[in-house]
């Protein structure tokens, strides 16, 4: 199993009555709502909570790329990343991960994935979203029914510049370069292993299994709604006549809170969800889907977008959030059980633990990470005895890694061979 | 009207056609066009209508291959040589007058009458055009009609939005025609044809509806200036959906080109 302790890194100081006096929490966000002074100290407490979380163990930290958004305020995600690659010294950085079909060149991603990875010494988990309908189209303008064609188009191009190494020529339909040739390129080979986050897109299925990269769905509601969705990606993989249903094919995003007793949870952790599901997935539901973004096949599957649910996440309880599996919550031993549950019935190897929670303050988000990694995943190490061996998917680090501001305090005289 | 298809080089596709006379051809908006339209029916009195439908809309199947606009005005011109149809009248509205205008620019002998009724295709950052593609279906007719409730309930006709499979339906409909349109009009229906429209030669009429929410009539005027042989005429009490609300104008001002 890999844990990896994710951020969405929501904006703390949404108004009480944000939900009444603003039609969206994305794309169209009121301005003024956001203090610049102010995230001074939102992002370096967040960024702090990253690194502690690689102190406590876990496999990985995650960072992911949202624009216009309430609810994350991390349009480039590898800045966060370099900093994080700086000041971690285990944790695989999971930057899950930049919309490609959304940097022009493309060529730019392979570029600071490489850098990424170069500096963290091979800590890279590198993410190629399709991006979201308000991040993709709605914010950065893509046209819907193209974003497919484009996004495949860059990643090959991103696949060819890591591997090939020599100059090519890309004549592609977006992108027309005479002279590809990264410059760095990564320290693992043949390249990063890739995490593809998709929203229940068949052709996103497809493509994963084809190229052998893992598919995480990431989603709000939990395990227990995503069963229908993982259960279609399983039957997918037998259908393509994959090698293997290793758990590390698939990843999912879950909300955790860990008290001490369910009790604790609830009263440390309740207004917190509240914040979060009934301000920051407040999202106009006219964003949630441009017409074109999701194929004709995906509509007749059933997949339509979370953001638009038919009834909204606005109301819903600490009991409706915790029973409907939307959160997982409780003490170590709850937290567990139903975390166990959630592994083996979604067959997933890969878990992105939203330990953040809307506006959770600090000493709340360290309580709950720590307990969770002490108490529940030591636990859940072994729970799917398939994982063991499968290296496919995760970073392979350089063995022997060099620590960041290791520099003496101050420059002496430097010594040089007299005869150099 | 009777739906027939033709073959193009791109894809099979499908046409409305009715009536006798001169041959016209009418260029359909974003939201499509049906047999039953009024603004159609009406013009079929006095002309040969055809009413092709762009891949995506209607029966017609989806089509990959166009992308851009000179892809969709290519394809509408190899339509029009697949039906055999030599310089007819040219009428588009809102989407397809784009079309049509972008036709009339590019092969400025071929077209000697030009209707523009609504035509997207023209940007002024003082009067933004209304983002349809995040609209939700109830805020639709405010835009689209003079009495939005009257055209609700045009709109809504015989449709069951409570009803699951329904709404699968409609979101591939949705999908299918608003994901082709897309590439033209998203997320600004305006692709260069401002630097293109001095080339038109057509004896043009530009048609408005006084209370388009939409596009608004301000647009009128910026494409009156730019085609050289054209007038404006704007019809009172009526939206974007100008077609609906007020077909017998419409089609008596197209008369006027002939």
């Amino acid at each position: 199993m890999k844990f990896t302790w994710f951020n969405l890194m929501p904006w703390p100081y949404l108004p009480d009555d944000f939900r009444e006096k603003n039609r969206s929490v994305w794309v169209d966000i009121d301005q003024r709502l956001f203090d610049p002074a102010a995230s001074h100290e939102v992002y370096n407490t967040y960024m702090d909570l990253l690194e502690y979380a690689d102190t406590l163990g876990f496999d990985g930290v995650g960072v992911n790329e949202h624009h216009q958004n309430g609810y994350g305020i991390m349009p480039s995600p590898n800045l966060i990343a370099a900093g994080l690659a700086r000041r971690t010294k285990d944790a695989a950085i999971v930057v899950l991960g930049n919309s490609i079909a959304l940097y022009n060149p493309p060529v730019r991603v392979a570029e600071e994935f490489a850098m990424l990875d170069c500096i963290s010494g091979g800590r890279l988990v590198a993410g190629f979203p399709v991006g979201t309908s308000m991040d993709t189209n709605y914010c950065y303008g893509q046209i819907p029914a193209l974003t497919r064609e484009k996004y495949a188009e860059a990643h090959d191009l991103i696949i060819k510049a890591w591997t090939r190494r020599e100059p090519f020529a890309f004549n592609g339909r977006y992108n027309k370069l005479r002279r590809v040739n990264i410059w760095p390129r990564p320290i693992q080979q043949p390249h990063p292993p890739v995490h593809i986050p998709g929203g229940g897109s068949v052709e996103t299925y497809d493509f994963c299994i084809d190229n052998t990269y893992s598919y995480s769905y990431l989603s709000f509601t939990g395990y227990i709604r995503a069963k229908a969705l993982l259960q279609g990606y399983w039957d997918r993989v037998a259908a393509r006549n994959a090698p293997d249903t290793s758990p590390y094919r698939a990843g999912f995003a879950q909300t955790i809170c860990v008290a001490d007793t369910d009790a604790e949870a609830e009263r440390l952790y309740s207004e917190h969800l509240h914040y979060f599901y009934n301000r920051c997935l407040h999202v106009y539901p006219g964003f949630a889907d441009a017409p074109g973004y999701r194929t004709i096949k995906t509509i007749q599957a059933g997949a339509l977008s979370q953001y638009a649910p038919p009834k909204g996440f606005g109301e819903l309880t600490w009991k409706d959030l915790t029973e409907g599996g939307h959160v997982i919550a409780g003490s170590p031993e709850t937290v567990r059980q139903r975390m166990e549950e959630m592994i083996k019935g979604l067959n997933v190897g890969n878990i992105f633990c939203l330990m953040h929670v809307g506006n959770m303050p600090a000493e709340k988000c360290m309580y709950s990470s720590q307990l969770f990694a002490q108490k529940v995943m030591p636990k859940l190490r072994g729970v799917l005895p398939e994982c063991e061996g499968d290296e496919r998917f995760w970073c392979h680090p350089l063995a022997k890694r060099v620590t960041a501001g290791a520099l003496p305090k101050s420059a002496g005289a430097p010594r040089v061979p007299e005869h150099a | 009207m009777e739906t027939r298809t033709v073959e193009t080089r791109h894809a099979p596709v499908r046409y409305l056609e009715g009536g006798t006379g001169q041959p016209l051809i009418y260029l359909h908006g974003a939201g499509g066009v049906t047999a039953d339209d009024p603004l159609l029916t009406t013009l079929a009195t006095r002309f040969r209508v055809f009413a092709p439908f762009l891949p995506g809309y209607g029966e017609s199947e989806e089509c990959g291959e166009l992308r851009d606009m000179l892809d969709f005005t290519l394809h509408t011109w190899d339509v029009l040589e697949a039906l055999g149809v030599a310089n007819p009248v040219l009428v588009g509205h809102s989407m397809g007058g784009m079309i049509a205008a972008e036709m009339a620019a590019i092969a400025p002998h071929d077209v000697s009458r030009l209707a523009l009724i609504c035509p997207a295709g023209l940007w002024l950052d003082d009067h933004p055009i209304a983002d349809m593609f995040s609209l939700l279906p109830f805020e639709m007719p405010n835009y689209l009609f003079h009495d939005p409730e009257a055209g609700a309930a045009l709109m809504t006709a015989g449709l069951k939005m409570d009803d699951p499979e329904f709404l699968k339906t409609y979101l591939i409909r949705n999908a299918r025609q608003l994901g082709m349109a897309g590439k033209i009009l998203f997320p600004i229906p305006e692709r260069g044809l401002a630097g293109r429209l001095y080339r038109i030669k057509a004896k043009t009429v530009v048609i408005w509806g006084e209370s388009d929410r939409l596009i608004p009539p301000i647009y009128g005027p910026a494409f009156k200036a730019a085609i050289a042989d054209s007038r404006l005429v704007t019809i009172t009490e009526a939206g974007h959906m100008v077609t609906v609300e007020k077909p017998a104008e419409v089609a008596q001002i197209i008369g006027t080109l002939v």
